[in-house]
This record gives structure tokens, C-alpha cells and sequence, in this order.
């Protein structure tokens, strides 16, 4: 692979969006430009209406833009595709499957198909990777379980799981661990935190903590306030790896990054509730 | 449009084993606090609050539907009385009815068999017109909703032809058909397939995008989205289409074989309204209630089986 694939491996160009609404056309994004390496760990912040789950649905393939460009790895983004692997919000498990049968769905349609360069494979070979991507996020044991039947760490564990099974080249993630309390929280952190390490997955996540973008990512993303929202500002975050939440807490470092993405969220980007 | 809910026809009464419960957990608490004689006063006195609530709650389980039923009953007397016993009492119809119920299965040619016959028969009508309606109407219901451009193809058909009463369409059906008992199911088969292809249409269009979303990430083909996806999400709106579906074929039946003749509910009851038999009129009326309830209460029994409520958690 190229060194310039390595460092541009998606990238945003130009981009701009448009809803029709009721009201008229609604300018969500305008002007969007981001390069992604391969292997980076970017967070996109923002107030929310902001616009950074309708970046992450661009970069998905779920919408397309009105205007501007999206490439990864130097192909246009035409739609969705397991290669860009989501982990929503909401978890979005199908409720009338085991977790293991929501895994595999995603796991046969990838490798149980044939593909260029690479064999259908077998039954056994899917179960098998159904059970490692599993294993990875430490729900072995809840594999027959209904998502009703689990907590809501749980599922958007199963969520994890799903979207690494299918050994994508990019983990997207909206705000995976919104929904969840604070303590649960940091053990998904950290455990995404060891699989990213352990994967070398590159992944852009939406995330409105702050604390969560400083300790997980490379490259901060930060967004201004919608309408017509864009890039404020990127930071490279030079924190090294493997990070710790407990030593990092008195880092000034950390506290510098921590302090620069408030700075930008609060003083410069604090208008959000006269737009809401 | 017709909403998925779904209403169990006893749902207004509370059933009885769920009052019994706190009861039990409070005589088991009252074991353990023994030894805190104030406290135990008091549990107990909730104890026999509890236990008095429950046959209170278990009286008001029973009573009002005794006292509706009732109310029925005495009414139906009082128009007896001051009609002058040319609409027969509650006591003579009974009489009557358990003479009927008593050989139910009897054939004494075709235009003369027992209740029993009569019903099975037009359940077997139901069964057939409603059976080829899910055929066509639940497939048709999944492409509408699947696919817009089939639904602004077929919305205002479906618009149209939905207020006609089925009935009708019974001449049609005698025409194509030339024969009372394909007309009949004919009648069905038209007033059950509404309800299908509307709720099924309807689900397909309420699955939540984050499902259809899923579907594209994945990039599931269209026969892994029906099965794994769009089956299951709309099975409950689909399962209140046949349960809507069911409740009107019983409704229409009863008038299409008025007019169709030969054997069966509605037959049965115009034609002894013709040999002037006001009891087996009233018979064939208490008889088709309680059916149509069976039925009913059948399908929302089934239709709540295959309900997800962590759908939307």
C-alpha cells in the first residue's frame, strides 16, 4: 500500500449537505474537507444539530452529499457496505435474533459469499468467526441470549461485536456509548480502547464527551454550530499508546488537549441553545 | 389508516392471579420480621387488608360482566312480556337450545342439518375465502410497502374499492363463479383482503430505519432483508390485518349466506326466520357471537405470541 493511501485513506472533499424540509431547503453541512489515515483514531465533536452523525452517514454511504466528494481508500463512497461497518447509536440488534445470530448475519453476508480473491467459506468457519468476535468483546457467554434478555452495555457490546466480525476497513461509530451510564461507559472505552490496539482498525466516532474523544482518539474533529456547520477546528491529540484513564487524569498534556476541546465547545461554540 | 393494537376482548378484566401475589409476598415478609412486634401488628394488619382487597378485587373481576349479562337477560324478558311472547323469553329459548345443542351434528337432507353442520360449514367458507385473501393480500401488502413506487401504483385502488361493502361484489361472484358457494367465499375473500394488504403495507412502511439501515450496512440481499428483517417486524401489524380480517368474514358470511343459501350460520337463520322459529333465530344469534368471540380472542392470543416488546427498547 502507498504511503499517500496510507495517510489520505478517506477523504472528505468539499463536501456539503442539504435537507428538504417543509421549510425549505436546510443547510446541515457546507464546506466539509477531512482527511482520515489508515489506522487513526478521529473523533468528530460538536454541539448537538451540529452535524456530525450527518458526516458519519456520509461517510457511511447512508446519505449522499448534494455537493463535494467522499473517497476511501481512492474510491468514490457510493453507498453502504460491510467495509464501512457501523456501530449505531441505539445498538440497532434485531430483537427476534440471538446475539449470535446478529453477529452472524453480518459475518455470512461478508465471508459466506464469495468474493473476489477470496473463497465462500464454510459453515464452521463462520460460526467461528461469529464466536471470536464475541470472544473479543466478552459476551461468549450471552451468545443464545435474546437482546431483550441483556443489559444495555451488553447489546452495544453485541453492536461492537457485529461491526468488527465483519473486518472492516473502517469502524464507524454515532455516539456508541451515549446511552450508557457513566461506569459502563469507561469499561467499553477501555475495552475499544485494547481491540483498536489489538485490530489496528481505523474508526471515526461521534462522541459529545469530551473526556471520551481526549482519551480514545488521535485526531479530534470539531465541529461548529449548525446550520451550515463545519470543521472549526482539528487537533492532533499526541497522547501515547496504550493510554490509561487513571494516569492520564494529572497528565498536563491530556489536560491541555482536554482544556483546548472545551475551550473550542464552550467559549467560542457556546451559541447552541439560542439555536435549539 | 388502521393502527397495530391489540385488544384482548377480556382485557378489561383484571385477571385475579396478580392481586393474589403481593398477598403471598407479604405473608412470607410477616415470617421474617416475627421477631419485631410492632412491625408485626402492622404487616399484619396489611395482611388482612391485602387479603380483604383481593376478594374485593375478585368480586369486581366478576360481578359486572355477571351484571351485564344479566342486564341482557332482563331486558330481552321485559320486550318478551310486552310484545306478548312474539319474541319468545330467556327460559323457553334455553329449553330450546339445549334441545338444538343436544344432536347438533344431524342431516336430514340439505336444506335441513343440525347447528353444528351449520357453523362448521360456514367456518369452512371463512376459512377457504380468508385463506386465498392472506394468499394474495399479505405478498401484495409486502411489495407495497417495500416499494413506493407500487404503492402510489395501487394506494388509490386499495382507496377505492376498500368502502364497497362485499356484498357487493356477490353478484359478480355469482356471475363468474355461477354458483352460491364460490360466491360466498368470493364475498370473503374480498372483505378480508383489505385489512391484510393495509397492515401489512403499513408495518413494512413503520419498520424502524435503524433496521433498514442495518440491512444496508450489511448489505443484506432483498430475500435475507424479507426474512430476517421485514417478516419479523411486521408479523404483529400483519397479525392484526388477519385478526381485522377474520372479524369481518365472520361479519359478512352470515349476510352472504343469507342470500346464497344452502348450508351454513346465516342460512340457518333466514331460514328459520321463513318457518317463523323466532327461538333458533335468537339461537343462531347467541351461536355466531360466541364464535366470532373465539376466533377473535384465538388470534389476539396468537398475534401477542410473536409481538417483540423490546422492539422498541
Amino acid at each position: 500500500m502507498s504511503d499517500a493511501l496510507t495517510t489520505k485513506f478517506i477523504e472528505v472533499q468539499n463536501v456539503e449537505q442539504t435537507f428538504k424540509t417543509q421549510k425549505g431547503p436546510f443547510t446541515a453541512l457546507q464546506n466539509v474537507n477531512l482527511t482520515i489515515a489508515k489506522g487513526e483514531f478521529v473523533a468528530l465533536i460538536g454541539h448537538s444539530g451540529c452535524g456530525k452523525s450527518t458526516l458519519l452517514n456520509l461517510i457511511a454511504g447512508l446519505t449522499t452529499p448534494t455537493q463535494g466528494v467522499l473517497l476511501c481508500a481512492n474510491r468514490e463512497i457510493a453507498g453502504p457496505g460491510p467495509e464501512r461497518a457501523v456501530v449505531f447509536q441505539n445498538h440497532s440488534l434485531l430483537p427476534w435474533l440471538t446475539c449470535f445470530e446478529n453477529v452472524y448475519l453480518g459475518v455470512e453476508r461478508v465471508f459466506g459469499t464469495r468474493n473476489p480473491g477470496a473463497p465462500a467459506e464454510t459453515k464452521a468457519q463462520l460460526k467461528e468467526r461469529t464466536d471470536a468476535a464475541l470472544a473479543l468483546v466478552g459476551l461468549s457467554h450471552a451468545a443464545q441470549k435474546r437482546p431483550g434478555e441483556i443489559s444495555g452495555g451488553m447489546k452495544q457490546r453485541v453492536g461492537i461485536a457485529r461491526a468488527l466480525a465483519m473486518e472492516p476497513k473502517v469502524l464507524l461509530m454515532d455516539e456508541p456509548f451515549g446511552a450508557l451510564d457513566a461506569l459502563t461507559r469507561a469499561k467499553l472505552q477501555d475495552e475499544l480502547l485494547e481491540i483498536v490496539a489489538r485490530t489496528h482498525s481505523t474508526v471515526v466516532m461521534v462522541t459529545h464527551d469530551v473526556d471520551e474523544a481526549v482519551l480514545l482518539s488521535d485526531k479530534i474533529v470539531m465541529m461548529t454550530n449548525g446550520p451550515a456547520a463545519t470543521i472549526g477546528e482539528v487537533l492532533h491529540v499526541d497522547l501515547p499508546r496504550p493510554r490509561n484513564r487513571v494516569a492520564l487524569a494529572d497528565n498536563p498534556a491530556y489536560l491541555g488537549y482536554r482544556k483546548a476541546v472545551i475551550d473550542f465547545l464552550y467559549t467560542r461554540q457556546a451559541h447552541v441553545e439560542k439555536a435549539a | 389508516m388502521v393502527s397495530a393494537v391489540f385488544h384482548t376482548p377480556l382485557e378489561g378484566a383484571p385477571a385475579p392471579q396478580p392481586a393474589a401475589t403481593p398477598r403471598h409476598k407479604n405473608s412470607n415478609s410477616i415470617a421474617v420480621s416475627a421477631s419485631q412486634k410492632s412491625a408485626e401488628g402492622q404487616k399484619h394488619m396489611k395482611y388482612k387488608n391485602t387479603l380483604r382487597w383481593d376478594w374485593r378485587e375478585l368480586a369486581l373481576t366478576v360481578v359486572p360482566p355477571l351484571l351485564g349479562l344479566g342486564l341482557l337477560v332482563g331486558l330481552w324478558a321485559l320486550v318478551s312480556i310486552s310484545t306478548g311472547a312474539s319474541i319468545p323469553g330467556p327460559v323457553e329459548t334455553w329449553g330450546q337450545a339445549v334441545q338444538v345443542f343436544s344432536d347438533p351434528f344431524y342431516r336430514n337432507g340439505p336444506n335441513d342439518q343440525g347447528v353444528g353442520w351449520n357453523v362448521l360449514m360456514s367456518l369452512q367458507r371463512v376459512a377457504v375465502g380468508f385463506g386465498l385473501a392472506a394468499l394474495v393480500g399479505i405478498p401484495a401488502g409486502f411489495a407495497i410497502g417495500r416499494f413506493t413506487f407500487l404503492g402510489r401504483m395501487f394506494n388509490p385502488l386499495i382507496s377505492l374499492l376498500r368502502p364497497v361493502s362485499p356484498l357487493a361484489w356477490l353478484p359478480i361472484g355469482l356471475l363468474v363463479f355461477k354458483g352460491a358457494n364460490p360466491a360466498a367465499i368470493w364475498t370473503i375473500f374480498i372483505c378480508s383482503i383489505w385489512p391484510m394488504v393495509i397492515n401489512t403495507a403499513v408495518g413494512v412502511q413503520r419498520v424502524p430505519q435503524d433496521y433498514m439501515n442495518v440491512a444496508r450496512v450489511l448489505n443484506l440481499s432483498e430475500w435475507k432483508i424479507l426474512t430476517k428483517i421485514l417478516f419479523p417486524a411486521v408479523l404483529p401489524y400483519m397479525l392484526t390485518g388477519v385478526r381485522l380480517a377474520v372479524g369481518t368474514a365472520w361479519l359478512v358470511i352470515v349476510a352472504a349466506e343469507m342470500l346464497t343459501g344452502g348450508v351454513g350460520i346465516g342460512f340457518w337463520l333466514w331460514d328459520e326466520w321463513n318457518n317463523l322459529n323466532v327461538m333458533n333465530i335468537i339461537i343462531a344469534i347467541v351461536v355466531i357471537g360466541v364464535v366470532g368471540l373465539v376466533l377473535e380472542f384465538a388470534l389476539v392470543k396468537l398475534a401477542s405470541a410473536f409481538t417483540f416488546d423490546e422492539v422498541k427498547s
